[in-house]
């Protein structure tokens, strides 16, 4: 077994160093050469193990990789942020784009997107649902170290990822946008992913699956469909990154957006609404509002958002009666989405009191009145009248934030500091002030960024479907360009509160587990002794 | 006909009958007599933690950990 090991460490090394060799392009050589390196490290690794008696942990709950995720959740986070912050700047100062091309907005973009929705949110998703599966089937998760292999490798996809933007490997699919070998190893390590929870699911002790878990397998099994058929290419040379897609006009655009729309759909709320039905009754001390409605969500939602894609595609070459599905499938949307914020909302009943003392709770409440905003709003944009103002202007930009900035973000916040004290064995926080400088200075951020792109976005859709009495268009594209300059100023400086609450975020988590706070405290009591 | 036209036929009939009576059955099965304290039990597990700690999932930070859940 161990030979067999090395052997094909051996092999993956040897065969990714001639690969880096041969590579048709940068981004591949690059990419090859990292997974030399990878390779080279394992195969290192086994042969130092060779015949040492592997340890086997079968009792408690797998906790290592969960504080793991936490650490990658929060870099990541910041990592994104501040790529966020730096292109929300270059739109109101071109210049910074350096002139480079590595570091254009076309290529940070796409290293953004991914950043926060993949490597900050995938790894929140992949650690929460890690710690609540098991603690809600009373059992370790299955497979020994594979769920190290799904944490380690979903590192190294986003690697891959980032590095491949940077370099201008893309397939050009938002939310989608690498090529097919990085696609073929997030396969690998998404069936891993689901082999862990499904095997965790089976051998657990709990008669009943509870809700969140549902909410995380939905998530899993969805995005896995997703991923494969929307990647669905033939790659050009096996020694380069270029790949040609087997859908092409139409029917690509389509199955792009159902992709799209339903990884905000299955990635950004079904996985989110699992945290959020373990960690909102968790931090409250209170069971669910009602379980009934909670599977009423769970099921409405699975049933309706699948169908949600096509209004991405208004007034496109999409069949009429396809849009119009779309749209009528996004407005009932609004149900099973609200049924679920007034689900968490009224978790609180009886504990509302609990919002002055515990800035957690604060965040998991303003993350939920985000869910339940950007929820609203986003039907509303799908209807197509107003999407004809809508589309195409920031005003796009700004739904995608309220919900991923005040929703995601917030939840899993929330999430990290419920998480940290616990994974590290602390009796609380390190400060609970700055739970609170975190909470404000992310909400006000929010609050700068939405309300400018609904300014500049309604004012750029205006602008562009202005004709004067003689039917000409009254504004060419650079006047909506320099009228929009202020709101962009105002959008970095929120995304700059944003990034600034991310960070004392990571300074206080960091505190928590290091047990500076514990220090603190004790200062604290042993001064306080000689007072009395 | 061609595959576009059957499928197409088979999506808004035999397919959307079959997930509407998937879709309502499961929303019935919710509302079933007997149901509630299920619903009740099943909306506490977040809280069992604890009792699966002391069995085969019991580790050395179960202690200390013990004081959080207060």
């Amino acid at each position: 077994m161990d030979i067999l090991k090395i052997l094909t460490f051996a092999f993956i090394t040897l065969f990714a160093v001639m690969a880096a060799n041969f590579g048709l392009d940068w981004a591949y050589s690059i990419h090859a050469f990292i997974i030399a390196l990878c390779a080279f490290y394992m195969f290192i690794r086994s042969v130092r193990q060779v015949g040492e008696p592997i340890a086997v942990t079968s009792t408690g709950y797998q906790d290592d990789v969960v504080r793991a995720g936490v650490i990658a959740t929060s870099f990541w986070g910041l990592a994104g942020f501040l790529v966020g912050v730096y292109i929300a700047f270059q739109l109101a100062f071109p210049a910074l784009n350096l002139d480079l091309p590595f570091t254009t907005f076309g290529r940070l973009r796409p290293l953004h997107t991914s950043a926060v929705i993949f490597a900050f949110g995938g790894n929140a998703l992949i650690a929460t649902s890690f710690y609540i599966v098991q603690r809600t089937s009373g059992a370790r998760l299955w497979g020994g170290n594979l769920c190290w292999f799904v944490f380690w490798g979903y590192q190294l996809f986003i690697v891959l990822a980032a590095t491949g933007y940077l370099l201008g490997a893309t397939q050009s699919k938002e939310y989608a946008e690498p090529e097919w070998y990085v696609d073929i190893w997030l396969t690998l390590v998404w069936v891993a992913y689901l082999a862990v929870f499904l095997g965790t699911l089976i051998k657990r002790k709990e008669p009943h699956i509870y809700v969140a878990n549902w909410f995380f397998l939905a998530f899993i099994v969805t995005v896995a469909m997703l991923h494969i058929v929307n990647n669905l290419s033939m790659p050009v040379s096996i020694f380069g990154s270029k790949s040609v897609q087997l859908f092409s006009g139409v029917q690509d655009a389509l199955t792009q957006w159902w992709y799209g729309h339903n990884a905000v759909g299955f990635f950004l709320t079904a996985g989110f609404l699992g945290m959020m039905y373990y960690f909102v009754p968790k931090q409250a001390n209170k069971p669910v509002f009602s379980y009934k409605l909670s599977i009423i969500h769970f099921w409405s939602l699975i049933f309706l958002y699948i169908w949600a894609g096509p209004h991405h595609l208004h007034y496109t070459a999409l069949p009429d009666w396809a849009q119009t599905l779309g749209m009528v499938f996004s407005i009932m949307l609004w149900m099973p989405s609200w049924g679920g914020m007034i689900n968490g909302l009224m978790t609180l009943n009886g504990a509302w009191d609990k919002l002055r003392t515990d800035p957690v709770l604060k965040m998991m409440v303003i993350s939920l009145a985000f869910y339940g905003m950007s929820t609203f709003e986003g039907p509303v944009m799908s209807i197509k009248v107003v999407n004809s103002l809508s589309h195409y202007t920031d005003w796009t930009i700004g739904h995608v934030h309220s919900g991923a900035l005040g929703w995601n973000g917030m939840i899993t916040f929330a999430a990290l500091y419920y998480l940290t004290p616990r994974l590290w064995n602390r009796d609380s926080l390190y400060s609970l002030s700055m739970v609170n400088w975190h909470f404000w200075l992310a909400t006000i951020g929010i609050i700068f960024y939405a309300a400018s792109m609904w300014v500049t976005g309604i004012m750029e859709g205006l602008m562009w479907r202005e004709v004067d009495a003689q039917g000409f268009l009254v504004n060419s594209f650079a006047d909506t360009v320099a009228a929009k300059f202020p709101m962009y100023v105002v959008r970095g400086t929120g995304g700059l509160m944003y990034l600034a609450g991310a960070i004392i975020m990571c300074v206080n988590l960091w505190l928590t587990a290091t047990g500076a706070g514990e220090r603190k405290h004790t200062s604290n009591t042993a001064s306080a002794v000689p007072a009395e | 006909m061609d595959t576009y036209s059957i499928l197409r036929e088979f999506a808004d009939s035999w397919a959307l009958l079959a997930m509407m009576a998937f879709f309502i059955g499961a929303i019935l099965l919710l509302f079933r007599p007997g149901a509630k304290q299920q619903h009740i039990d099943a909306a506490n597990i977040p809280f069992n933690e604890e009792q699966y700690k002391d069995s085969s999932t019991s580790n050395k930070r179960s202690k200390s950990n013990k004081k959080l859940e207060v």
